[in-house]
């Protein structure tokens, strides 16, 4: 199996638990190391309980993992909730001089700081989190260079006398705990690598920009905020118009506005701002106006627990708005998918004058990974279809039908602006020049006529788009069906059931629309003897999606819904239960009380 | 945008759209139109260079019967598109146009921030105090008392005062016409667009079917140009909201209130300097992509 290091960091929100993470995360990448976290925190600013997870290795890391090999508390509940997850070999890095363990584990190492007396009576708030840095790099092996690094980076704002204050709080924190503690058996390795450290959201943005986004808007709306926020950081170095909007009516709707005079367009919400922009979004398919959504799933319904995940929209993507339209939906896989799905969508959704939604969720969009900047190609290929941005037949076009019914059903595009091109687009349903056809000029035939002008672009759609491919050889014991983020926890499974010789390979689904239900069927039908939809859901919303599509129903479920992510055991008890017999419906109950 | 390739001389007809207006006989909305295209001809400014952009009613139709790039958007929507068109490409003139209903109720929140935005653009409300294409409703702006099919026993609500909201909001330019007043209209139009900020125009425009309370002769009996008083400051915000108030006997038109001293949001938008949005090529520099990856490093 991998070898991997998994260390937890936990206090109440203001306790400063980002920034330790943070700090991890850049020491590790810059060490060569891929790395995972994920942060299980709450709708609260100050206090209650946050508890972030990094999970580091020399291989791919693609999920926090199973086991926590050092536990940072920084208050007494945090103690409390977790000692008893620890296992033998792990430890505890702690302010002595404030929390007590109540547990005693059995082969868990206790470090208590006394932070009092190694911070000198610094009015520093954060003096112990420092300290735990230092002393968690000992214990992992990790010279003190590093973290002077990233501490100097980090501080050089605010003076060299801070700098030189949290330097020697770290440092103390290192020589206590190389004197006092036993180091971990295995040092953290080193590699000549370097990579980056993204959120799922700042892939998204990223990616946006490397798609041409010239306009993005929002409302804020955990956990899709992120995309923002990089947004509004960045909008004057990379030149794109962002604007924050009173609601996510007027997101979609501004989105659209741009869209239309010619500059590639994006929005990201959450499930409550998607289902605001239902309405939107049917107006974008109608027009023929190429838009690209982010939704960033959490757990509903309603406002439901808007720090927590779930894969609990795709119904909602596929219904929203009324009437028959196309539309193209896809989930990314993993935080580089993410950056690497923008570019893909806005060329479908330009090709073919239709919405384009990116249904992301917030494990991804707030979880981090470390990526080979390599990976991250900024100059992708661009595909804007059949657009007219600039005048043709030195302006004197005439006759210009922007619904001119053809046989792909998309139209020739052109952007206001352009003589010779004059044209008003409607909500309305229209005839080819745009006139209405819903009122004086009623007219059934060209009503059809555009309905399966708009609707033949499906056909254009599913050959642009490559159906899903079965990872692992088939004829297996078990295949494993994965949609969006949860790729990386099911691959794991999939490796350590295989180690436990279940022969398991999976199909992970990227493309919800278009599905290429067929091409599925096909593979589920040698994949392996029993095929098991894994999804973070109550209802199984992808495995009834799939049943109404091609009539396929698998041989057993695997759902968790109660707003945390998957962990591999969780599948791999899952499964185990099922190929004994006990059941078809596997719910795993999430052990980490976050 | 000034890429104009032959422009030839334009006449008023190059303003006529592909198809004429499907409004009942004599409604207020005709007038609008007729003005529109007046002050579009008269200020010589391309079709291809104005997009017009309703909501959903009767008058949002609008766009269908001009000859100018047009949007016939979702109810109450249209502002949202507008500021989104013009912060795309903020070298098109944007007209927006729409009914109380559209613009005051069901777009009302859209109203409100495009004013405090500044946006520029002009936007023509006419307003019939009715839901017409509905077949008559009460609307926002719909008086005590007026009986309507939703309120059979009178409108127990008050209206909203589209003037006094706007001063409120920030808008830059607010007026009011009467579709029974062309020359006056199109006087106030051709100031509203030329205004570099939002500038909104407030026209009574009456609905012959379905509003018999607020008619023509109504509106003539009452309406008050106050251009006609060369002591009013339009300035003056306080003295704008004082005036905005009346209504009764005398109801103020003409321009309430503008200034010109505060940026528009295009103006106030640094990353514009470079040029339209929708113009510029896509795709950044190698050594930019450098920066924000090192960024994460």
């Amino acid at each position: 199996m991998k070898r991997t290091f998994a260390v937890s960091i936990g206090g109440a929100a203001g306790q400063g638990v980002a920034t330790p993470g943070d700090i991890f995360a850049l020491i590790f990448a810059r060490r060569g190391l891929h790395l995972n976290a994920y942060n299980a925190y709450q709708s609260i600013i100050r206090g209650g309980h946050t508890f972030l997870t990094i999970r580091t290795g020399p291989e791919e890391v693609t999920n926090f993992g199973d086991r926590i090999d050092l536990l940072i508390p920084l208050n007494q509940d945090t103690i409390d909730r977790h000692l008893h997850l620890m296992r033998p070999g792990s430890a505890v890095i702690y302010n002595g001089d404030t929390i007590k363990p109540k547990d005693r584990t059995e082969g868990v190492q206790l470090c208590p700081l006394p932070v009092n007396e190694l911070s000198k009576g610094s009015r520093n708030k954060v003096e112990q989190n420092t300290l735990a840095l230092g002393a968690s790099l000992s214990m992992m092996g990790v010279g003190f260079q590093p973290l002077e690094e990233v501490l100097t980076q980090q501080f050089k704002r605010k003076g060299d006398a801070v700098v030189t204050q949290n330097v020697g709080i770290a440092r103390a924190g290192y020589d206590y705990a190389t004197a006092n503690f036993k180091p971990f058996a295995d040092p953290l390795p080193m590699t000549g690598n370097k990579y980056a450290v993204l959120s799922g959201n700042i892939a998204l943005a990223m990616g946006g920009v490397a798609a041409g986004v010239k306009f993005y808007c929002a409302y804020p709306m955990s956990p899709s905020t992120g995309v923002l926020h990089w947004m509004a950081g960045h909008a004057r170095k990379v030149g794109i118009m962002v604007r924050q909007v009173e609601d996510e009516i007027g997101v979609i709707n501004m989105a659209i506005g741009a869209a239309h005079t010619g500059a590639r367009a994006m929005c990201a919400t959450s499930g409550g701002g998607f289902a605001l922009m239902t309405e939107g979004l049917g107006m974008s398919a109608m027009i023929e106006t190429p838009v690209v959504v982010i939704d960033v799933q959490r757990a509903g319904p309603s406002t439901g627990v808007p720090t927590k995940t779930e894969q609990g929209d795709l119904w909602q993507m596929l219904g929203a708005g009324f009437g028959d339209f196309p539309r193209v939906i896809a989930a990314p896989t993993d935080i580089l998918d993410c950056f690497n799905l923008v570019p893909e969508i806005f060329n479908i959704a330009d090709r073919f004058q239709c919405p384009g939604i990116i249904l992301s969720d917030l494990l991804l969009s707030e979880g981090r990974s470390s990526i080979d900047p390599k990976e991250l190609a900024f100059n992708p290929k661009i595909d804007r279809g059949e657009l007219i941005t600039a005048a043709e037949n030195n302006g004197k076009t005439t006759g210009y039908k922007r619904y001119k019914i053809t046989e792909s059903g998309v139209s020739p595009r052109a952007i206001p602006g352009v003589p010779g091109h004059v044209h008003t687009v409607a909500t309305d349903e229209h005839d080819e020049d745009g006139v209405l056809i819903s009122d004086e000029f009623t007219n059934p035939h060209k009503r059809r006529a555009m309905m399966e002008k708009r609707q033949r672009k499906i056909g254009g759609i599913e050959r642009a788009v490559r159906p899903p491919e079965l990872m692992g050889e088939s004829g297996a014991a078990v295949t494993l069906i994965g949609w969006g983020s949860t790729k990386g926890v099911i691959g794991e499974a999939v490796e350590i059931l295989n180690s436990q010789g279940i022969r398991t390979n999976q199909l992970q689904i990227r493309w919800l629309v278009p599905l290429h239900g067929q091409a599925i069927v096909d593979i589920l039908k040698t994949s392996g003897k029993r095929a098991i939809i894994v999804e973070n859901n109550y209802s199984g919303q992808f495995a009834r999606y799939l049943r109404s599509e091609t009539g396929y129903v698998p041989d057993g479920h695997i759902r968790k819904y109660d707003g945390e992510p998957f962990m591999p055991h969780h599948i791999v008890d899952s499964v185990k239960e099922q190929l004994a017999g006990r059941t078809n419906l596997s719910v795993p109950m999430h052990e980490i009380m976050v | 945008m000034a890429t104009v390739l032959d422009p030839g001389k334009l006449t008023l007809t190059d303003f006529k759209g592909k198809v004429d207006p499907d409004w009942c006989p004599g409604c207020g909305d005709f007038g609008v139109l007729s003005s529109l295209q007046k002050v579009l001809f008269e200020l010589n400014i391309q079709p291809h260079d104005v997009i017009t952009i309703s909501g959903i009613g009767c008058s949002s139709n609008l766009p269908g019967f001009i000859n100018t790039y047009g949007m016939h958007t979702l109810h109450g929507r249209a502002l949202a598109v507008a500021t989104g068109v013009k912060m795309a490409n903020h070298k098109l003139h944007v007209v927006v146009t729409g009914g109380d209903g559209d613009g005051f109720g069901i777009g009302g929140n859209h109203f409100i921030h495009s004013m405090r935005r500044n946006v520029d653009l002009l936007y023509v409300a006419m307003d019939n105090q009715i839901y017409g294409l509905t077949t008559g409703q009460t609307s926002p702006t719909s008086q005590r008392g007026m009986k309507t099919k939703s309120m059979p026993f009178g409108n127990v609500e008050e209206p909203i005062n589209p003037i006094t909201l706007a001063l409120a909001a920030g808008a830059t330019f607010v007026a009011r016409g009467f579709s029974g007043e062309p020359k006056h209209l199109v006087e106030l139009m051709k100031q509203g667009l030329r205004h570099k900020g939002f500038a909104f125009i407030d026209v009574f425009s009456p609905c012959v079917t379905y509003n018999h309370d607020n008619t023509y002769p109504w509106f003539r009996e009452r309406v008050k140009k106050l251009e006609d008083d060369p002591s009013y400051d339009p300035s003056d915000w306080q003295g704008a909201m004082q005036k905005a108030l009346l209504w009764g006997d005398e109801i103020p038109i003409g321009k309430f209130f503008q200034r010109t001293d505060l940026p528009s949001l295009d103006q106030a938008e640094p990353v514009l300097e470079g040029g339209p949005m929708a113009l510029r090529p896509l795709g950044i520099s190698k050594e930019l992509a450098r920066d924000l990856v090192a960024e994460l490093m």
